[in-house]
């Protein structure tokens, strides 16, 4: 099998007393979906900021593209091509769509003028955000704000792609687009990392599927194998997910 | 689609700034000097409020500390005129000496977080001003006269300040103008609006805090330069006030925090009330704080963000436009 694009090898974070992940182990492979699923405080959205580097693990080990970045901070893990969106958009408000996209493109894809325009008003047009494009951030509805949030991310070019819940409150047909743009995404070879609650939105898509609970990953495999699992049924009747 | 960077508007007011700027060069060899000097005055705080604003506006730093660069910037300037070197070319030197200092400087502060940073700042500017107070050779506490500037007939040292200081001016705005316009421009907007979310995208926050760490020490160094040719005489209680932080938070906050236009606006504001109401005095400084914190809750976008906002007005082209491609490049 291929080495992984993206791997987190026994991930271990605590908050004070609580732990958050008590040993992950995740490997993402190039042109692959993988989708996370799991209750509640199953820490699947901190093991997002421990891949991204937004979090620091404090113990176990990142690897990206066969270097360790467990050390790195977001900001060069961005650089080196590893890209996540926030399950609450976080836009810059004060500035226009554009220009939110444009820094993904200059910080994070290191591209410049005319090049770095041109990456920023195709990613625009590929997540239906040209209309709005001179609009400050600070004026867009939910939905516009999540679709930000994926060109942003989009607009750095980045090899492993780290989605967090961009697909709540979407329509059925909103969430077809969205599941195709992904597909896209896979076919260029870029390798996503999903967390999404609606699993029937992931399993249009996922090559894997992986369940956490209570910071750990109690299931992964094959996606409908895992949604059949005992334990996954368990975890989320149980877990009081709503 | 293509990207337009100038409008109509903001190539007419770009060019309406530079005119501005040649027709200030032209009001020494007009006015009287005590006008001259007043302008000098409000040129200083232009150039001020355009560094609390690029610290605070774009880097998220608010300090309240600015008067160490201000105090260095003017000290500098007495103690190399009194090494025997031209006091012009001490005032340059001095304005060096701030903007070297401040890295060192940031080491320090940029590791403090926002309240701890203010502070921080705070603290660094009294341990300056203590250090001068210790020292004889600067006057120690009761002040200094940069007496060098006397050589100088005083219609002519005046003229000579005011340039010096719409020299400074315009080099820290072009500065400022040039890096927002640059492809660091966004990523320093970015971090403005939320930090976090910059460092995800790959903008390296603390580097580009540095950067206007230094430029802002530059400034206030340039700024604290002008205040000793302007007034000739220097004490560490005043230069090294923390009423100068005030004053710069004021104009900013009611100018427009992280806008372009909204400090210079800001700054002629505070000018005009401080024309106009002469005698100062604590009333007058509780004036300044009460109208400061209701533009805080009123109009938390300041003066120019507002009418920005309101008018989808930019007169300096520091911002991105997407229009429709002209024909010809629609069909290239």
């Amino acid at each position: 099998m291929e080495a992984a694009v993206l791997a987190a090898v026994d991930v271990r974070k605590r908050f004070g007393a609580l732990t958050v992940l008590d040993g992950v182990h995740l490997a993402l492979h190039k042109g692959e979906v993988v989708g996370i699923v799991g209750p509640n405080g199953a820490g699947k959205t901190t093991l997002l900021s421990v891949l991204s580097g937004a979090l620091l693990a404090d113990a176990g080990s990142v690897v990206y593209d066969g270097r360790d970045v467990t050390s790195k901070g977001a900001a060069e893990r961005c650089k080196l091509g590893i890209a996540r969106t926030h399950q609450v958009p976080r836009p810059f408000v004060g500035m226009t769509v554009f220009e939110n996209v444009l820094v993904g493109a200059t910080a994070g894809g290191k591209r410049r003028g005319t090049d770095a325009y041109n990456l920023c008003l195709q990613v625009l047009d590929q997540c239906a955000l040209g209309h709005v494009a001179n609009r400050r951030a600070e004026g867009l509805g939910l939905l516009q704000r999540k679709r930000l949030e994926l060109a942003r991310a989009l607009a750095v070019e980045p090899a492993v792609l780290l989605l967090d819940e961009i697909g709540g409150g979407l329509t059925d047909a909103e969430s077809t687009e969205l599941v195709q743009t992904v597909a896209g995404l896979r076919d260029r070879g870029i390798a996503v990392l999903w967390i999404e609650h609606i699993v029937h939105v992931l399993l249009q898509v996922v090559n894997r599927l992986v369940c956490m609970d209570a910071g750990r990953i109690i299931a992964e495999g094959e996606p409908q194998a895992v949604v059949s699992q005992a334990a996954v049924i368990d975890a989320y009747l149980g877990g009081g997910k709503r | 689609m293509r990207v337009q960077r100038w409008t109509r508007t903001s190539k007419l007011f770009t060019a309406g700034t530079l005119v501005a700027a040649l027709v200030l060069a032209g009001v020494p060899l007009v006015f009287e000097s005590d006008v001259v000097q007043k302008l000098t005055t409000l040129l200083i705080l232009v150039l001020l409020a355009v560094m609390w604003n690029a610290l605070a506006g774009y880097g998220g730093l608010l300090s309240v500390g600015q008067q160490a660069f201000i105090g260095i910037g003017a000290y500098g300037t007495v103690f190399f005129a009194a090494q025997g070197v031209s006091p012009y070319v001490a005032m340059l030197l001095a304005t060096l000496l701030a903007g070297a200092i401040s890295v060192p400087i940031s080491l320090f502060a940029l590791r403090l977080r926002a309240a701890q940073f203010a502070i921080g700042m705070w603290v660094i500017a009294e341990v300056i001003s203590i250090l001068v107070r210790l020292d004889q050779n600067l006057g120690a506490g009761t002040g200094i006269s940069l007496i060098q500037l006397n050589q100088y007939e005083p219609n002519f040292r005046q003229a000579y300040t005011f340039w010096l200081a719409l020299a400074f001016t315009v080099i820290f705005l072009a500065a400022l103008f040039f890096l927002l316009r640059s492809p660091l421009g966004a990523s320093l907007q970015a971090i403005r609006d939320d930090e976090d979310a910059a460092r995800s995208l790959g903008v390296r926050v603390a580097a580009r805090k540095r950067l206007l760490f230094v430029l802002a020490g530059f400034g206030c160094g340039a700024a604290g330069v002008l205040v000793v040719a302007n007034t000739l005489f220097i004490e560490p209680s005043s230069v090294f006030s923390v009423q100068w932080s005030a004053y710069m938070i004021f104009m900013v906050l009611v100018g427009g925090l992280g806008t372009f236009e909204g400090p210079i606006l800001g700054a002629i504001l505070l000018f005009a009330i401080q024309t106009t109401f002469t005698q100062g005095g604590p009333w007058y400084l509780v004036g300044l704080g009460a109208t400061a914190a209701l533009f805080a809750l009123a109009l938390p976008r300041g003066l120019w963000g507002t009418i920005e906002e309101r008018l989808g007005l930019r007169l300096l082209p520091v911002g991105y436009r997407v229009v429709e491609a002209r024909r010809d490049e629609t069909a290239a």
